[in-house]
């Protein structure tokens, strides 16, 4: 039994180790501190130059964005369908559209930012915003999800003992509920960010593609990191004619696959940090 | 005012059968507002549909403690919770009758239930410290939950008060700080136990306080509630006969006819009448084991 069990562990583990082994190995090569931070303005051909700097605060803001639209969404759904409105009517539907919009498939999610932002804005228009819109469909469901999990996981003997201390419902949710269960509820957040922040399809929909760099998410297109690696994936190989100039002819393959690493790094930062505030508010049990 | 519980009219400060303990006296016990009467008429008490407590009617007097006993299921935890209003923040929970404190209805349309339960303290029967606070800031929770402006001193002052109330400032006076959910079974409960009393109740709710815990800590318990009565009135459900012999001045028996049936109040006596000559067969019974 215990061979089983560790011959399917290691069978599991076989594709996670190749991947980060390929992406690691692939992509060390390029990443320094140029490569952060310096965007491709002015960058072409085979050129031994470029870098992710645009790309970068273009997946921060988009990220930020959406996590700003959906975390208090989110969490204040779960709030009312674990605490008011418990086995309601509405809440039932709440819960049903949260498990149809979980199942949307993400370019569908970028579709409709794109539609929305253009009855309003006319067609064409793509800035970070939008982007941050789609993304926040993809993300709210999961923080729906995983709070309300979390909250669900609250005993009601502490609501029960607020309630007998003649604490308010609104104020027993927020400073005994929420406190509780804010450990598991960031590491939710934190999974959600994680798995949006490397969502392509939408974002090349709705925020676009540049090579400089713009910091107004309100205003222009603006580079992500994912959107970067399918363009520098698919430029290809360089052909390199000119013997007198320095051409790479993997250049472009390079940067998609030190980008990649930055985006793995991203979400390894994230998960780190997810850990370290829940150890920081987890209930003490003992000193 | 009559006692409809066919009870004669009680005098319980001396009407116990044993002599209180001398201890310690405990602080705030000059507030003359402390400890008031309650009383109950036909009182029916419903988990939706279900007619759970039927016609409950009975005095609780004032620095006091009165106990309910009866066999599992007969209401005496969903009683103990409408006394404070708990018993609505169930679902689909309703009650019907009057609860009256010192003649105001608890139950009256402009009374707001949060301040009720403020009034209305009450322990549970698992003991159930915050997880997230430290001992210092459980026996603060009702001020601090409250948003309440307290200084550093007289924060200082209340939780050294109540935690030598619940005679437990001498155990943790040096880890203050200490998580509360560290501590033993029995000292959580003398910590929900401070944490009720800091909020300063008039009376005190107590859902078999000691069913969780050793006889040691239950002993400490049953002296606090001894000393509690002083200034506060106590109202406690338990299993166990001699704890009811021992602390209550007042007894009430609560039984039901079969499963789906409601419970109802059987009897309602001083303690000493209860336990040696009740007038139920079925108080009988039960107290001498016969059933239950
Ligand atoms: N939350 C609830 N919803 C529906 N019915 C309930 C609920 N709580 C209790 N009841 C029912 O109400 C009746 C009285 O229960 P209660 O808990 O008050 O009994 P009890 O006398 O305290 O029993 P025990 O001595 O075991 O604690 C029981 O029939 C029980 O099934
Ligand atoms: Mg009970």
């Amino acid at each position: 039994m215990t061979v089983l069990v560790s011959t399917a562990f290691g069978i599991a583990l076989v594709p996670l180790v190749w991947l980060l082994w390929t992406v690691v190995g692939r992509g060390i090569g390029r990443l320094d501190p140029y490569f952060l931070l310096h965007s491709m303005r002015g960058v072409f051909g085979g050129m031994d130059a470029g870098g992710i700097y645009h790309a970068i605060i273009g997946t921060v803001w988009v990220t930020v964005g959406a996590a700003v639209i959906s975390v208090p969404v989110g969490i204040l759904a779960a709030i009312y369908l674990v605490e008011y409105g418990a086995g309601g009517r509405l809440a039932r539907a709440v819960t049903f559209f949260v498990d149809v919009m979980t199942g949307i498939p993400s370019i569908v999610a970028g579709l409709f930012a794109y539609a929305l932002f253009s009855l309003f804005l006319g067609p064409g228009a793509h800035f970070g915003a939008i982007g941050a819109v789609a993304l926040s469909v993809l993300m709210i469901p999961v923080v729906v999800r995983s709070t309300e999990e979390m909250l669900k996981l609250v005993p009601n003997e502490l609501r029960e003992a607020a309630y007998a201390l003649g604490v308010p419902k609104w104020l027993t949710v927020i400073k005994v509920v929420l406190r509780t269960a804010i450990a598991g509820i960031t590491t939710g957040v934190m999974l959600a960010v994680s798995r949006v922040v490397g969502e392509t399809a939408p974002l090349l929909l709705t925020v676009g593609v540049i090579d400089s760099i713009n910091f107004n998410p309100f205003e222009g297109r603006m580079m992500t990191l994912p959107v970067y690696v399918y363009r520098q994936f698919t430029a290809g190989l360089v052909p390199c004619n000119n013997p007198n100039v320095t051409c790479i002819p993997t250049i472009n393959y390079d940067r998609a696959w030190a980008a990649a690493l930055t985006l793995i790094l991203i979400v390894m930062i994230l998960n780190l940090v997810a850990r370290l505030v829940s150890r920081l508010f987890a209930p003490k049990i003992r000193s | 005012m009559s006692t409809p519980d066919g009870g004669t009219r009680p005098a319980p400060t001396d009407s116990g059968p044993r002599p209180s303990t001398p201890t310690t006296p405990t602080p705030k016990k000059d507030d003359p507002a402390m400890a008031q009467r309650i009383d109950v008429k036909d009182l029916n008490i419903y988990y939706g549909d279900f007619l759970a407590v039927e016609g409950v009617t009975m005095t609780i007097e004032p620095r006091s403690v009165t106990a309910f006993i009866g066999p599992s299921g007969c209401g005496k935890s969903t009683f103990l919770r409408t006394l404070n209003r708990m018993h609505e923040v169930i679902p689909g929970a309703s009650v019907h009758g009057s609860v009256e404190m010192e003649g105001v209805d608890l139950y009256g349309a402009d009374i707001d239930p949060v301040a009720v339960r403020r009034q209305i303290g009450m322990v549970f029967q698992r003991p159930n410290p915050f997880p997230t606070m430290s001992i210092e800031e459980n026996v603060l929770a009702g001020v601090r939950l409250l948003n309440k402006k307290i200084s550093k001193s007289d924060a200082a002052d209340l939780v050294e008060a109540s935690l030598a109330s619940a005679n437990l400032w001498n155990e943790v006076k040096d880890r203050l700080q200490k998580p509360g959910a560290g501590l033993s079974g029995g000292q959580q409960q003398r910590l929900c136990i401070a944490r009720a009393i800091a909020v300063k109740p008039q009376v005190l709710l107590m859902d078999e306080p000691c069913s969780a815990l050793d006889p040691i800590s239950t002993l400490a318990i049953e002296d606090l509630i001894t000393e509690l009565k002083k200034d506060y009135t106590i109202v406690i459900v338990t299993h166990n006969m001699q704890q009811a012999a021992r602390v209550s001045d007042r007894t009430g028996f609560f039984n039901i006819a079969g499963t789906g049936s409601p419970g109802k109040l059987i009897e309602m006596d001083d303690t000493g009448t209860m336990f040696s000559t009740p007038k139920e067969k079925a108080t009988e019974d039960y107290i001498s084991g016969r059933f239950g």
